[in-house]
């Protein structure tokens, strides 16, 4: 067996089926988590106006993701919920509080702060680009019509 | 108002089937999902399309990745509108400033509270 | 080529020691270590000085063990699986020993034992210490994620192993002996992806095992066990069907350290064990409580996947290496 054919055996070997479970788990656990994102919002909207009140919402489930990664328990729930706990903003939270906690220990300017966005930075870079891109578009497209 | 609370977590929940199934099927790493989620959303809100699911799931479409997403090329669009071609480089981070801003702060927060432990 | 490497003189493991973690203690092999920590940072404040500290604790306990001081030994081997070794070096500091830092990712442990027995059984220096410690978490750190991120492990995937194993060699003429060892060639496996480690070693593994009985005449029935470090149970599977092509016969002999460390009902550890950790904790431990019961010959065979963080970001291949060592209780 050369290389080639060990590779495709090796990885035949890995491949899966999605379990239903994991889907069911994931449906689950994202659904709760925008439930609870829909209440808070829902909460705020009696003291503040619609904008405020969603700003409050995502605030507040980045606190609590990064508070349930600083106690230890938002990895022992991405581990049930999978996709559930990673695509909402709770996940987002959790990569930055993650590495932001994971690299005290080389200090707060070369660890903390330099590290802290080492997963989520991503997001940020082409969410941002993407987003002027559109906008480059959209002027012109504006200009045209 | 039940109902409401119904959409919200279907809609939610499905954004996030389709990130097991990628989880599980592919070999995507979370980093390279969430930055797929983030684009898709601003694709789908610069086309028009997140704005109806929106509309519909409430939280449920907010809350997901793609929401932040959608934010973003909301935030550009409502910019440019106001103040021509700059608001391509300001309307993204003006909408999502709040949401990257908690997040730095929180992060740095628990890093002078906590100190890392394993799962097990 | 030279395919095994015959020892002038026989060298004894005059004494072994090993320390591991909590989750290593709970798994079947528990009983067999000499110490065990719950703290997982070791008393220490960071994963890099906990897993120094192991080091050092396990190195101490071989001295104490053989009632021997620092200055008995006349040379150190060690190496984890850190950049630049600093778990070892850092955690043996104080040894004040002639120290040789060694990288072979999870096979170093074995590499240890191969030079640590050249040196040794031709009287070049009379005593030394092979080491090889590995840590979850401070693995997982640097070739995976931070500790606190969440997220799901794939089932082919390994559990770094939190532990320490030692040998203290030297020709005394008392079994055990290391007899005689294959250097393994580095293998590419054409495997890239590093939650599928055992995948990637798989097929040094067999290279090794090949180049040994292929020379030595003798076949699987002459040994007790024959285990591999840490493929786990999907590299372990890979390896029985590529030895199985191979015409190999293991006469139901061969086995895993990374799948004798867990129990895989009960601890969440998805294909097994991994780390230098795992073969060196379990060749100081439960393979020398073997031979001193009744088994008489074991070959170990350390195999380590040879990635980087850097390597696996960059695309390449995982390469992998493994080392063969026969520890047997006759001379020859």
């Amino acid at each position: 067996m050369d290389i080639k054919e060990y590779k495709k055996y090796a990885e035949n070997r890995s491949k899966r089926t999605s379990s239903l479970k994991n889907c069911v788990l994931a449906f689950i656990g994202g659904g709760i988590i925008c439930v609870i994102g829909q209440v808070l919002f829902n909460l705020y909207s009696i003291f503040t106006i619609e904008e405020h009140a969603k700003l409050l919402t995502s605030a507040s489930l980045i606190f609590l993701a990064g508070l349930f990664t600083g106690i230890g328990w938002f990895d022992v729930l991405a581990k049930i919920f999978g996709g559930g706990t990673l695509v909402p903003i709770t996940g987002f939270a959790n990569a930055i509080a993650a590495a932001a906690i994971d690299n005290k220990k080389e200090g707060f300017i070369a660890g903390v702060g330099a590290k802290m966005f080492i997963i989520a930075g991503s997001v940020i870079v082409y969410g941002v680009s993407f987003s002027i891109l559109y906008g480059v578009a959209y002027y012109f497209y504006l200009l045209l019509i | 108002m039940l109902i409401d609370y119904i959409k919200v977590f279907i809609v939610g929940g499905l954004f996030c089937v389709i990130a097991q199934l990628l989880i599980d099927k592919t070999k995507l790493t979370p980093a390279r999902i969430l930055v797929g989620y983030v684009c898709a959303g601003v694709i789908l809100g610069a086309l028009g399309i997140y704005k109806p699911i929106v509309e519909f799931a409430k939280a449920g479409a907010t809350v997901p990745l793609t929401g932040f997403g959608y934010l973003l090329a909301e935030g550009v669009k409502e910019q440019i509108e106001m103040n021509g071609l700059i608001g391509a480089l300001t309307g993204g981070l003006i909408a999502t400033s709040g949401g990257i801003a908690a997040a730095i702060f929180f992060g740095l927060l628990w890093s002078v509270i906590f100190k890392s432990k394993p799962l097990k | 080529m030279k395919n095994i490497i015959k020892f002038p003189e026989p060298v004894s493991i005059i004494q072994s020691a090993s320390v591991v973690g909590k989750l290593e203690h709970e798994g079947p092999l528990g009983q067999y270590f000499d110490m065990y920590e719950d703290d997982i940072y070791f008393g220490k404040d960071s994963w890099e000085k906990a897993e120094s500290e192991m080091c050092r604790r396990t190195l101490s306990t071989l001295l104490a063990k053989a009632n021997m001081k620092y200055i008995d030994l006349d040379l150190v081997l060690a190496g984890d699986l850190l950049n630049q070794c600093i778990a070892s070096s850092f955690g043996l500091l104080d040894c004040n020993a002639p120290f040789l830092g060694l990288y072979g990712a999870c096979s170093t442990f074995a590499e240890g034992v191969i030079i640590g027995s050249n040196l040794c059984s031709t009287h070049q220096i009379d005593r030394c210490a092979a080491l090889a410690s590995s840590h979850f978490c401070s693995s997982e750190r640097q070739f995976r994620f931070p500790i606190e991120y969440g997220g799901q492990r794939t089932p082919t995937s390994q559990n770094t192993v939190t532990g320490c194993g030692a040998f203290l060699l030297e020709c005394t003429g008392y079994p055990p002996y290391i007899t005689e060892c294959v250097i393994g060639r580095i293998v590419d496996s054409g495997i890239k992806d590093q939650n599928n480690m055992g995948a990637a070693m798989a097929p040094a593994t067999v290279d090794t095992l090949m180049r040994y009985f292929n020379d030595s005449g003798k076949s699987a029935n002459d040994f007790d066990i024959i285990s591999t470090g840490d493929l786990g149970k999907e590299g372990y599977e890979i390896a029985c069907e590529l030895l199985y092509k191979n015409r190999l016969d293991m006469w139901g002999k061969y086995t895993d350290c990374g799948m004798l460390m867990y129990d895989y009902k009960k601890q969440d550890v998805n294909s097994g064990a991994s780390g230098c950790g795992c073969s060196a904790a379990i060749a100081a431990s439960y393979f020398i409580d073997k031979l001193k019961n009744g088994c008489k010959d074991i070959l170990l065979i350390g195999t380590g996947a040879l990635l980087s963080p850097v390597s696996v970001l960059q695309k390449q291949n995982i390469p992998a290496v493994a080392h063969l060592i026969h520890i047997s209780n006759s001379r020859n």
